[in-house]
């Protein structure tokens, strides 16, 4: 067994078991450390994409929140590529209302150039947002 | 002249089986050598080891319950090593203590023995539950001891997390029962993998060690004799380092390598490959 181990170690089919046994280690510790479980965090993370993709198209498939954690500091981290900043529908986001109250209705999508800028500032209390495919939100 | 306070400090893991007890007994004896006068107490009342690791169990006549209970003083209490007379031993009471014993009980214990010691070494019981809080509560600073094993580590992650929820500081961790030689063979975690995921200072490293096993049949802990087995000098740099002295610590890589890395690194380096 243990030469079998070795030939395949040799030939890169397997990991040496000390690499895997660090990995299994960080990802356990994570969630011991933050006491969520995985159920927990996949709503969560079903939750976050709905609330971010309300404002920005994002590419799901693509799309990661998971946790890390460095030197005993638990972080949530979202990997959300964002593909182009969502239209904003006139009378859906109070945001939009609070922002000019006096005139809801003359805004147009992109015309309000403060919107699409609070939602990494917002979330970046809770989470390290890397939005790695951002791109400038482009105007209609 | 008013003597330093006592240095009182926790010894636990979490998990069972790691080296908890051996090592309190190598370091109250280490510590006894090197002129400190250190008491050990056994606060694993339900399955009580320290005693017989340090060859005692004969001579115990009283125990911590009978003093909390002040059927005797703490003097009759405390059994004094034979060849060590600066190391004494409080033992353990029985297990139906742990009905009863509180966190304030624990630190009266403690509070007394730390006005007659230097040291006052805490052996801890595993778990998480209430003996290790109450002995937690009780305690200034701690080392916590592992292993490179995946459930030592995990375990010993959840009782750093306490430790620090209950103000215990600094803790600091010994990494017991290294392998070398499978170290060097990536199939055992290394010491800077645990020291990493843990993020504790190392305060020793202790190989793997048969003799551990020897000594512990004799009821005589390695620190005790002058010509120190490898494991007896880790517990013994791990008593001078506590007392502030620099150490260096030993390099397991240094150690004779397997045929494995050895053929690996040969592959290596030749090939260019991986």
């Amino acid at each position: 067994m243990a030469l079998f181990d070795f030939l395949q170690h040799l030939l890169g089919l397997q990991k040496p078991s000390a690499t895997t046994a660090r990995e299994r280690l960080q990802l356990v510790l994570a969630h011991d450390r933050s006491d969520l479980n995985p159920e927990l965090l996949e709503r969560m993370r079903r939750e976050i994409l709905e609330v971010v993709q309300k404002y920005v198209e994002i590419d799901i498939e693509s799309g990661d929140v998971s946790l890390a954690t460095d030197d005993r500091v638990t972080a949530l981290v979202a990997n959300l590529p964002i593909r182009r900043a969502r239209p904003l529908p006139s009378n859906s986001l109070e945001t939009k209302a609070r922002a000019n109250p006096s005139n809801p209705e003359v805004l147009a999508p992109g015309d309000n150039p403060e919107i699409p800028e609070p939602i990494p500032s917002q979330s970046s209390e809770l989470m390290d947002v890397q939005d790695a495919a951002h791109e400038p939100s482009p105007s209609p | 002249m008013t003597a330093p306070p006592a240095r009182v400090i926790l010894i636990c893991s979490g998990k069972g089986g790691v080296g908890k007890t051996t090592l309190t007994a190598n370091l109250g004896i280490a510590l006894a050598r090197l002129g400190e006068t250190t008491v050990v107490l056994d606060a694993d009342f339900g399955l009580r080891n320290l005693d017989l690791l340090l060859g005692l169990e004969n001579r115990i006549v009283y125990n911590a319950q009978d003093v909390l209970e002040e059927t005797c003083r703490l003097e009759q209490a405390l059994v004094k090593h034979k060849q060590e007379p600066n190391l004494s031993l409080l033992p353990a009471g029985n297990a139906r203590m742990l009905d009863w014993l509180t966190s304030d009980d624990m630190k009266k214990i403690v509070g007394m023995l730390a006005e007659r010691a230097n040291f006052v070494l805490i052996d801890c019981p595993a778990g998480i539950e209430t003996g290790f809080r109450n002995a937690a509560a009780a305690a200034r600073e701690a080392i916590v001891i592992t292993t490179p094993e995946m459930a030592a580590v995990r375990d010993a992650d959840r009782v750093i997390g306490l430790l620090n929820t209950q103000g215990v500081a600094p803790v600091q961790m010994v990494l017991n029962r290294v392998r070398p030689k499978m170290v060097a063979n990536q199939e055992m975690l290394g010491v800077s993998d645990v020291t990493d995921i843990l993020a504790l200072p190392l305060l020793g490293l202790v190989l793997e060690d048969e003799q551990v096993i020897t000594s512990t049949n004799r009821g005589e802990p390695l620190t005790l004799n002058g010509s120190l087995s490898p494991a007896g000098r880790a517990y013994m740099n791990v008593a001078r380092r506590l007392r502030g002295e620099e150490v260096p610590l030993i390099d397991p890589s240094r150690e004779r390598r397997g045929l494995r890395a050895r053929l690996m690194g040969k592959i290596r380096r030749t090939t260019g490959l991986f």
